[in-house]
């Protein structure tokens, strides 16, 4: 089956096609950032006018690509929730739309069960079960994965999202948006003894995180440095290289005490912030210390992406699942509501 | 036989219609935020109604605004995406122009004022007039505020003023106020209207691709404030 995927649910207008037996044909992006950058954070109807300018030209690309007609598509997945509501509108409407003029099924998927399965699209891909740690600007959550569409939330962020933590430490060292990069690019340059900067709720057992002392005691140290005069270009990279070895040390204690919880020994990680290479080193580390291994998406499905929406859509549409002619957009939507792929009512 | 599909989401409304060499029937639902679950139940039992296959439409039309952001964009994504997979031309049509059609077409009005409440204080509006057996414009769709609104000299009475922006007549200045003679309040934006517009504009060539056919909002300073 020949699965045309859509994602719009951010800032990134995401089209791929995957095809269930000879694996991803074609992908492509349009990212929004320098759109949003002036405003430091996403402008949601920026956002959902600029994924209507994007979406069809990017289809036509994709299908190019690929070498298809679209008679050559047997269905359409596109992202129904979680995100922004007009973003995700758009996408599903015009899913909706080309499902009819072609006459195949249509359906709206999970943007975290996308990100959950992204590296399924890697040549090395993880076996069920496994623990996934979903890291970006707007979750921080640990699931254990049983099958396809079978889930258990083990623990998520009370408060800020790691990602959301690295845009905000980043506006308080005066770097843009999206913060994530330029911290970790700053920390390069930065002394990892001179701060050493609390991991939060790693003290006590559970596996939820906090961010948001993180972001007060980062804010903290700033305006004291500013009050001495002391905030010059390497005390700035010290603390971001604090900051960020604080929240990777952090996620890395949690991975590892989710896999001694759950005694699995495979772990999946999605998200922006999987992009962030001392994430990725120590989690090696430490997992290699206990028998267990990463596996990751390359390094362009780590954000928002179609391929990852097209391959789960793959899934569910080949199952028989499909949507009814509603138009989805769920703007908040557990992951745990999932369920395994269920055929269609009507 | 030329067919034209026409869709509108840009108000509480949610209407469809097919122009089938010059008949035309249609649908229209009150629906405020059931566009997403009625637009596509709605356009299959109109193609049923008439008995025509989706491959024998010539070419689609929406409504491109002004009006509800979100419900432009359903209809944009749904339309673009018909008329995408179909590769038929897409043709986006005015709603003030739709909403000046029908009070000409239904209320024998010569001189139309759309006018739909942009919010924020501010109106949608435009000024049509029907010339030779079709509607011009006389002033072009605009976004202002009420007293701010500027006009060509007309005759005491001679405007027909339809929408949502009647509400805000008052509003208007008082020049302005003598030349409007008839109000219709309740009417919004239909696909009737919009499938025999599209159907003129088609018939004179006047077509776009469905990549080209983007809304228009009017207002386009969205962001109110930078950090």
């Amino acid at each position: 089956m020949r699965v045309l995927g859509i994602e719009t649910s951010c800032d990134e207008t995401g089209i791929a096609l995957f095809d269930s037996e000879h694996g991803l044909l074609a992908d492509a992006l349009f990212s929004q950032v320098d759109m949003h950058v002036e405003h430091g954070g996403v402008v949601p109807e920026l956002a959902s006018r600029d994924h209507v300018r994007r979406l069809l030209p990017l289809i036509e690309q994709v299908l190019a690509e690929a070498g298809l007609e679209s008679h050559d598509v047997d269905a359409i997945a596109y992202t129904a929730g979680p995100g922004l509501v007009g973003a995700l509108m758009v996408g599903a409407a015009t899913a909706h739309g080309l499902a009819w003029a072609w006459q195949v099924p249509v359906l709206g998927v999970h943007h975290m069960e996308g990100h959950l399965l992204a590296p399924m699209l890697e040549d090395e891909r993880p076996e069920f079960p496994f623990v996934a740690l979903l890291v970006s600007g707007g979750h921080t959550q640990l699931v254990a994965v049983h099958a396809l569409g079978d889930y258990e939330l083990l623990g998520e962020s009370v408060d800020d999202a790691a990602g959301e933590a690295f845009d905000k430490a980043a506006r308080m060292l005066s770097l843009p948006y999206p913060g994530g990069p330029h911290i970790a690019r700053l920390a390069e340059q930065g002394d990892p003894t001179r701060f050493r900067f609390p991991r939060p709720m790693t003290d006590r057992p559970g596996l939820d995180f906090s961010f948001s002392g993180l972001k007060t005691h980062t804010l903290t140290t700033i305006k004291a440095l500013e009050a001495q005069g002391a905030l010059d270009d390497q005390t700035r990279a010290d603390v971001a290289r604090a900051f960020e070895d604080a929240v990777a040390d952090t996620l890395v204690i949690k991975c590892r005490r989710a896999l001694e919880q759950t005694g699995l020994k495979r772990l999946v990680v999605a998200g922006g912030v999987s992009a962030n290479q001392r994430l990725r080193q120590r989690l090696d580390t430490a997992l290699g210390k206990m028998g267990a291994r990463a596996f990751y998406p390359r390094g362009r499905f780590c954000t928002d992406n179609g391929a990852m929406i097209a391959y789960v859509g793959a899934q569910r549409l080949m199952a028989g699942e499909r949507d009814a002619q509603t138009m989805l957009a769920t703007p908040r939507w557990p992951l745990a509501e999932l369920a395994p792929p269920a055929r269609c009512q009507d | 036989m030329t067919s034209l599909l026409a869709l509108d989401a840009s108000s509480s409304a949610c209407s469809v219609a097919l122009w089938m060499d010059g008949n035309v029937i249609g649908r229209v639902e009150h629906a405020p935020r059931g566009h997403t679950r009625r637009l596509m139940p709605m356009i299959d039992a109109l193609l049923d109604e008439a008995d025509i296959a989706r491959t024998s439409l010539d070419a689609i039309a929406y409504g491109h605004g002004p009006g509800s952001f979100t419900g432009i964009r359903i209809a944009a994504g749904v339309a673009q995406g018909i008329a995408y997979g179909l590769e038929r031309p897409l043709l986006g049509i005015s709603t003030l122009r739709a909403l000046a059609q029908g009070a000409w077409q239904r209320d024998g009005a010569s001189l139309v004022m759309p006018a739909l409440d942009a919010r924020l204080g501010e109106l949608y509006v435009a000024l049509y007039q029907a010339e030779q057996g079709r509607l011009e414009a006389v002033m072009a769709d605009g976004v202002v505020a009420p007293e701010a609104l500027v006009l060509p000299s007309c005759q005491p009475g001679s405007i027909t003023m339809i929408g949502s922006g009647v509400t805000l007549l008052d509003r208007l200045p008082s020049g302005i106020q003598e030349y409007v003679g008839t109000t219709l309040e309740d009417r919004e934006p239909e696909a009737c209207d919009i499938v025999q517009l599209a159907a003129m504009d088609f018939a004179s060539g006047l077509i776009t691709s469905p990549q080209q056919a983007l809304p228009i909002y009017l207002r386009d300073q969205v962001v109110s404030s930078k950090r």
